[in-house]
């Protein structure tokens, strides 16, 4: 198990290496997204922006107009929520090539507490046209995201978790924008996950499996554009869904899987995820049992959704 | 200039009042836009784009071109209209501001518009890109300038002084602000609304070398422009004292001329007025 925000510093600095249009930009919380690897490496290519995340937002715009791609990095809800509108107008509209990284992703903020929590992240970046949306799943994920997304041309946003979670891929995976993957056979049930809730969904399949039901779990790390046939396949496959994500259950991947199921074949489905709520201060293991995001709480979920179909 | 013989304050002169006509003709004709700050910026836009960028309408995307950033996006006649008199854009676009389908938004879109270096029209954001460029000239050793023009009420947004503080800090000499200092905004005075002096002073304490011009006088826009090019190692601000609505009387001044179109009768008399002069 890595942490996956190390993966991301080290990912950073290899694509750096590699390629030489791509800068970044930090709002002095480099140290926290491991941006400073890349400070570190590539001194020329790294601009301090200090806490002025708005500011940071148009300076990369204007670095992608000159051919430049921007990584702007600083934790997941200033880069959405304080420089929205920087997002929306100055990159997304004019389709620019800019990667714009969230760290400390869902409730996983290092005991920060719901000012550092990016809960609604992945609903208002899916709300603005023309930006794709990734979280993903572990280390190996990130791993390949990274260059992938610097490959891609137009804005990008990448979730950024900060801590280790289970390994699900390994290194003869092939990432790819907008394909999901199915990380866990199964007829029973399907849970569409994304992010570090993939791994508790992977545990949920093993604890339904010793009561006889057999889960499939799919890895759906590009929320936006969603791959409409995987969730179409599953609905078909096995008849219930349940979306399971580390984000708000409106405006994410919930939101996105109930939005294709409606219009090309609607079933039984749940969504686990953040109740309406803001999130506190709390260890990992804490915050994922309290606010039902673990494997039981998935599975659970998975069995009353099940029964409702019968 | 290309006029031979033509006195070049004169030529520019002239083509402001072209720019001017055509800001009042597409804002009646579309019956939206904003002629008071358009008609405020039309003689910086017209020196910037005919005598001091430097460019080519045959390749609106070289790269080592100089870049106009219009921050205050919603003077976007004056731009549109200014780059038709450039040869960015066909004459013929100006009488599609505004409609469906057409390429001249009522703010800019650089996607839609040749000549257009960044999509502006929410306020504040423009500093900003203008210091992204600069940067990336630098890093690839280019020597291009980059210009982005700001309305006076715009320097309310907090963006601003935020990408005034890194302009500073990165010691950008490339990049040239211009404050079209109307003094008027939508619901009246500056000064009212949400005063913002000394701007000069301001500037001053964020590291900017400051220099201030009247900005309907060409030879002091075309001093201020090349003064800004001998100071190193700091942004340049160029305030820009102008009048909102100028050269149309009935506007001067007048912030219910922010965002009003002129209906065709008094469309026809500015247009008069204009030929007047």
């Amino acid at each position: 198990m890595t942490a996956i925000r190390d993966t991301f510093g080290t990912a950073l600095v290899e694509l750096g290496g590699k390629n030489d249009q791509v800068v970044v930009l930090d709002a002095d919380l480099g140290s926290s997204t491991r941006a400073v690897l890349f400070a570190k490496a590539f001194p020329q290519r790294f601009f301090q922006m200090g806490i002025a995340e708005q500011n940071m937002m148009g300076v990369a715009a204007g670095l992608a107009l000159s051919g430049k791609i921007p990584f702007v990095t600083s934790f997941a809800t200033f880069v959405t929520k304080r420089a929205c509108d920087q997002v929306a107008i100055s990159i997304a509209y004019p389709n620019l090539n800019v990667k714009i990284i969230g760290a400390y992703t869902g409730l996983f903020s290092g005991h920060t507490g719901a000012t550092h929590q990016a809960i609604e992240d992945i609903s208002i970046m899916r709300g603005i046209p023309n930006i794709v949306v990734i979280d993903p799943a572990d280390a190996e994920e990130m791993r390949q995201a990274v260059p992938a997304i610097a490959d891609y041309q137009g804005p990008v946003y990448l979730r950024e978790t900060r801590d280790q979670w289970p390994d699900i891929f390994g290194t003869n995976y092939r990432f790819a924008i907008g394909k999901a993957t199915t990380v866990v056979e199964g007829q029973d049930a399907s849970i569409i996950a994304c992010g570090v809730l993939t791994s508790e969904s992977v545990q949920a399949a093993a604890l339904l499996a010793k009561q006889g039901i057999k889960a499939q779990v799919i890895n759906m790390s590009t929320i936006k554009p969603i791959d409409r046939q995987a969730v179409v396949t599953a609905a078909r496959q096995t008849g219930t869904i349940i979306t399971a994500e580390n984000h708000s259950i409106f405006g994410g991947l919930g939101s996105a899987v109930a939005e294709v199921l409606v219009e090309e074949r609607p079933c039984w489905m749940s969504r686990v995820g953040i109740p309406d709520v803001f999130g506190e201060s709390g260890s990992n293991q804490e915050l994922i049992e309290k606010y039902g995001l673990d494997a039981r709480h998935i599975a659970e979920v998975v069995m009353r959704t099940i029964k409702k179909g019968r | 200039m290309s006029l031979q013989g033509v006195d070049p304050i004169r030529a520019l002169e002239q083509r402001a009042k072209a720019v001017r006509k055509h800001v009042l003709t597409m804002i009646s004709h579309a019956q939206v836009g904003h002629p008071g700050g358009s008609l405020s910026c039309v003689d910086l836009l017209v020196a910037l784009y005919i005598a001091v960028l430097l460019i080519d309408p045959l390749q609106p995307s070289w790269s080592e071109r100089d870049q106009l950033i219009l921050s205050k996006g919603h003077a976007a006649t004056a731009l549109y209209a200014t780059l038709a008199e450039r040869g960015f854009i066909p004459l013929e676009w100006l009488a599609t501001f505004g409609q469906i389908n057409s390429p001249l938004q009522v703010h800019p879109d650089r996607n839609k518009v040749p000549g257009v270096d960044a999509s502006t029209g929410a306020l504040g954001q423009g500093l900003s890109i203008g210091l992204g460029v600069s940067l990336a000239a630098s890093l690839d050793r280019r020597d291009s300038r980059v210009f982005v023009l700001l309305g006076d009420g715009e320097l309310q947004e907090g963006q601003i002084w935020e990408a005034a503080m890194a302009c500073s800090h990165y010691r950008v000499d490339n990049l040239v602000a211009i404050v079209d200092s109307n003094q008027v905004q939508l619901m009246g005075p500056v000064s009212a609304v949400m005063g913002i002096q000394p701007l000069p002073a301001k500037f001053e304490s964020f590291g900017w070398n400051v220099l201030e011009i009247d900005g309907h006088q060409f030879p002091q826009i075309l001093t201020a422009t090349d003064a800004a090019k001998s100071c190193r190692s700091k942004p340049t601000v160029i305030i820009a004292r102008t009048v909102k609505g100028k050269g149309c009387s009935f506007m001067e001044n007048k912030s219910e001329w922010h965002g009003r179109a002129p209906t065709g009768d008094e469309l026809c008399q500015a247009l008069l007025e204009l030929d007047r002069d």
